[in-house]
């Protein structure tokens, strides 16, 4: 990726991102959300996760934002103009969280491999492929993708999940049917509470 | 040239914004995003972190795998809590962080 269109991302990410803190209106906040998602996604894409950087936006960009917006308009939040939050709390969030960016900058610059970049450490797809193959360990699709000098990267991420993590795969299915039973039960309206 | 340092940079100031905003902030709608963008950050963590730790030459699926449990984990999470929300606001009839003390004693 050319290091300008990395930079158009971060700063779509990180610009919309400040927005989602600073605006005072909570649907402003809503959308500038969904566009750092979008500039993350595309950070994701960058790095060769694409079957990742697809799910944030499908997930969070689309699923979950629609979900913010429609609570937003269904408890029909006005702006919250005559509260402002205390100084003591804003000037702490500034403290707080440019002393935990600049010791993450600090840390993450003297670690040893940091300053590799993805040129230095190119994917070998033939060599892999080679090696699955001699190995027999991966499926035909997989390799044939890799010989041709493709990262298949969805179906890796599903040979990845389906083989060495079935079982948490379905604990987290359950996770999901949990949570659906849970939201039901709670957006229940009480109608029969004894006073 | 594009680094891991520099992709480990921009999640950890997102992760910092996020923080600043649950902080800051008292619309708990809005903290709730600050969180979801706090999950994010981590998720591009993991993924720069399998991007330049090759195994056999391919990116470590592996933390691809754990990004893809947290963004399942993250919606299911988002849902029930938006659902709490939607809870709370009837009782309080307020979305504010400091209308609701009553764990205060």
């Amino acid at each position: 990726m050319p290091p300008l269109l990395f930079y158009l991302f971060a700063a779509l990410s990180l610009g919309f991102g400040l927005m989602v803190v600073l605006s005072r209106n909570p649907v402003t906040s809503a959308l500038s959300l969904a566009m750092s998602f979008v500039g993350l996604a595309a950070l994701f894409i960058s790095l060769d996760a694409y079957f990742i950087g697809t799910i944030q936006i499908l997930v969070y960009a689309g699923a979950v934002m629609v979900l913010f917006l429609f609570i937003i308009m269904l408890l029909d939040i006005k702006e919250e103009a005559e509260k402002r939050s205390s100084l003591g709390a804003i000037v702490g969030a500034i403290l707080v969280a440019s002393v935990l960016s600049v010791q993450i900058a600090t840390v993450c610059s003297s670690l040893s491999h940091s300053k590799q970049s993805v040129a230095d450490s190119a994917l070998k797809l033939q060599e892999a492929g080679a090696e699955m193959t001699a190995s027999g360990k991966s499926l035909a699709t997989i390799t044939k993708d890799l010989a041709a000098g493709e990262l298949p990267d969805t179906k890796l991420m599903g040979l990845t999940l389906f083989s060495q993590y079935a079982f948490h795969l379905q604990v987290i299915g359950l996770l999901l049917l949990v949570g659906t039973v849970g939201v039901v039960v709670l957006s229940k309206r009480e109608k029969e509470v004894a006073p | 040239m594009i680094t891991l340092n520099h992709y480990l940079i921009v999640s950890g100031i997102l992760f910092a914004l996020g923080f600043a905003g649950v902080i800051a902030r008292r619309n708990i709608i809005i903290i709730y995003m600050c969180l979801e963008m706090m999950l994010s950050a981590a998720n591009l963590t993991l993924v720069a972190f399998s991007r330049f730790n090759l195994v056999d030459g391919l990116p470590d699926y592996t933390a691809q795998a754990l990004v893809f449990f947290t963004i399942t984990v993250a919606a299911a999470e988002v849902a029930v809590g938006l659902a709490i929300i939607v809870a709370l606001f009837r009782s309080k009839q307020s979305v504010d962080v400091e209308a609701v003390t009553k764990l205060q004693g």
